[in-house]
């Protein structure tokens, strides 16, 4: 290979790589653009799959309280009063109650729960069990942090207690799946008591998963994956 | 030739990591393994402790520092990482820890992520051990500092005397809540604002844990400046190192039976 034939191969290679340099990083937001896309829209499918949030003009408007972050005291939460037009049953109620908490304060910094965290169903056993289903944002875009996921799982837990007398405790699920935390930190293993001290004080009322509450989640992720 | 062979290579490479990107785009960061530990862990239980347990002392400390590995745990507008934090956190906690005489047993002493069971593991294997797992918060006020402790569990209606892995922290609850006072009374006392007592969570780490067990977590990653949160770490070792020795007059290392770690209400 004379030195010509060397020099032109040298500079080449260099295009190819500078080349390379510059394309590589476009190529990288492309590949994980595909994959938020691809991500939202198996998360808008099974939305789409449940039916839309229970608002009926009908309901006469009764005064609520939302328990949202207190924007004097960091760390703790504040009931706000508002006025919603509620359903007597108590499962329609509980899913405009959430879907409200989930809405948002007015000011954006007194949020306890992800902007784009969503409600994909509610259950309400006889023995007065709720069972909140949420979307996956209710997990993977909490700030991590115990302190932020016990604030996100006290608004819940105090706000059904405000407003919904049946529900006794809570369970939170996944999108349809029992988890072991919210975000890494919380134990979501077992339910948490509804009562308006919230879940920081002991549960000494709250009793293990019994059998039949057991069958009933079992109930829930069969229909859950009959809805897939 | 030499310069064309080095090129040839880096073209290369950067051909197969492009070819790898589009083939599979790497999965987000997950939270802390919330994978459940083995089978043996999970249905082979630790067993309580008769009742007449003789007094035996604290010896050991295990420090857990939080998340690790693809788990940065919070981040901070500033890059701050609560896994990196964490672990300067932890180095210092050793050190005032040494300092009052206790063996201070790592979880991780570098940027790896064992599961919540092998972090609860290495306290369950120790005898005379307290537990405490370090955290960085993502919000709250800045400066401050708490302590949190599992809840009492509900009673069980296993009557064979045995403690299942997921309630290993059942028998410890009183013990915890004292340790947990003790200590959150001396974050108090260096970091204004933080609570007077240990906060009550069902924190996951702490419930398969057979020791008395805390998680302290400090505010926060979203601090201006990294060096804030520096200044926190000799007060946080401190108080946790003066929390500790406080505590030891009030435990009591449950006798066992062989072959189990820790595991008996005292």
């Amino acid at each position: 290979m004379n030195w010509t034939w060397r020099t032109w191969l040298v500079i080449v290679l260099i295009i190819a790589v500078v080349g390379a340099a510059l394309y590589f990083p476009a190529l990288r937001r492309q590949v994980y653009k595909a994959k938020d896309i691809t991500e939202k829209t198996a998360e808008q499918a099974r939305r789409e799959l449940l039916p839309p949030a229970p608002v009926t003009s009908g309901d006469p408007k009764v005064k609520a309280k939302m328990y949202w972050g207190s924007r004097s005291e960091p760390g703790k939460l504040e009931p706000v009063t508002v006025e919603l037009p509620l359903s007597s049953d108590p499962v329609l109620r509980s899913k405009q109650i959430l879907n409200t908490l989930l809405a948002g304060p007015v000011d954006p910094e007194a949020r306890t729960l992800p902007p784009d965290a969503a409600l994909l169903g509610f259950y309400l056993l006889p023995d007065g069990t709720a069972i909140a289903d949420f979307s996956e944002a209710l997990a993977t875009s909490i700030p991590s942090g115990i302190e932020s996921e016990r604030l996100a799982v006290d608004s819940i837990a105090r706000t059904l207690a405000a407003n919904v007398l049946q529900a006794k405790q809570l369970k939170i699920l996944i999108h349809g799946q029992e988890v072991d935390t919210l975000a890494g930190h919380l134990d979501l293993t077992q339910p948490f008591e509804v009562s308006l001290n919230g879940i920081s004080e002991p549960r000494s009322g709250v009793s293990v998963i019994t059998v039949p509450i057991q069958r009933a989640f079992e109930k829930v992720k069969d229909a859950a994956k009959g809805e897939k | 030739m030499n310069i064309v062979g080095a090129l040839a290579v880096a073209l290369g490479a950067g051909l197969a990591t492009a070819a790898a990107l589009q083939e599979k785009p790497q999965a987000p960061p997950a939270a802390q393994s919330s994978a459940p530990g083995p089978i043996a862990q999970t249905t082979a239980p630790t067993t309580t402790a008769p009742m007449t347990a003789p007094r035996m002392g604290l010896n050991v400390v295990v420090l857990d520092p939080a998340h690790g590995g693809v788990d940065l745990g919070a981040r901070g507008t500033q890059g701050i990482r609560e896994s990196e934090v964490v672990l300067q956190f932890s180095e210092q906690v050793k050190r005032a820890l040494e300092a009052q005489g206790f063996q201070v047993v790592l979880t991780r002493e570098g940027n790896d992520n064992p599961s919540f069971d092998d972090r609860s593991a290495r306290a369950n294997a120790q005898r005379g051990a307290v537990f405490v797992t370090l955290h960085i918060s993502s919000m709250g006020l800045p400066g401050t500092a708490r302590t949190y402790v599992m809840p009492d569990f509900p009673p069980s209606n296993d009557i064979s005397g045995l403690i299942p892995w997921e309630r290993a922290q059942a028998p410890f609850t009183t013990l915890s809540h004292k340790l947990g006072d003790l200590v959150q009374a001396e974050l108090a006392k260096r970091f204004k604002g933080s609570p007077p007592t240990a906060e009550i969570v069902p924190v996951r780490q702490l419930r398969t844990t057979a020791a008395p067990a805390i998680a302290v977590e400090v505010s926060s990653v979203s601090v201006e400046n990294r060096a804030d949160l520096d200044r926190m770490i000799p007060g946080v070792a401190e108080a946790i190192a003066h929390g500790v020795a406080a505590f030891r007059p009030s435990y009591i290392l449950p006798t066992l039976p062989s072959g189990t770690g820790q595991g008996g209400q005292p």
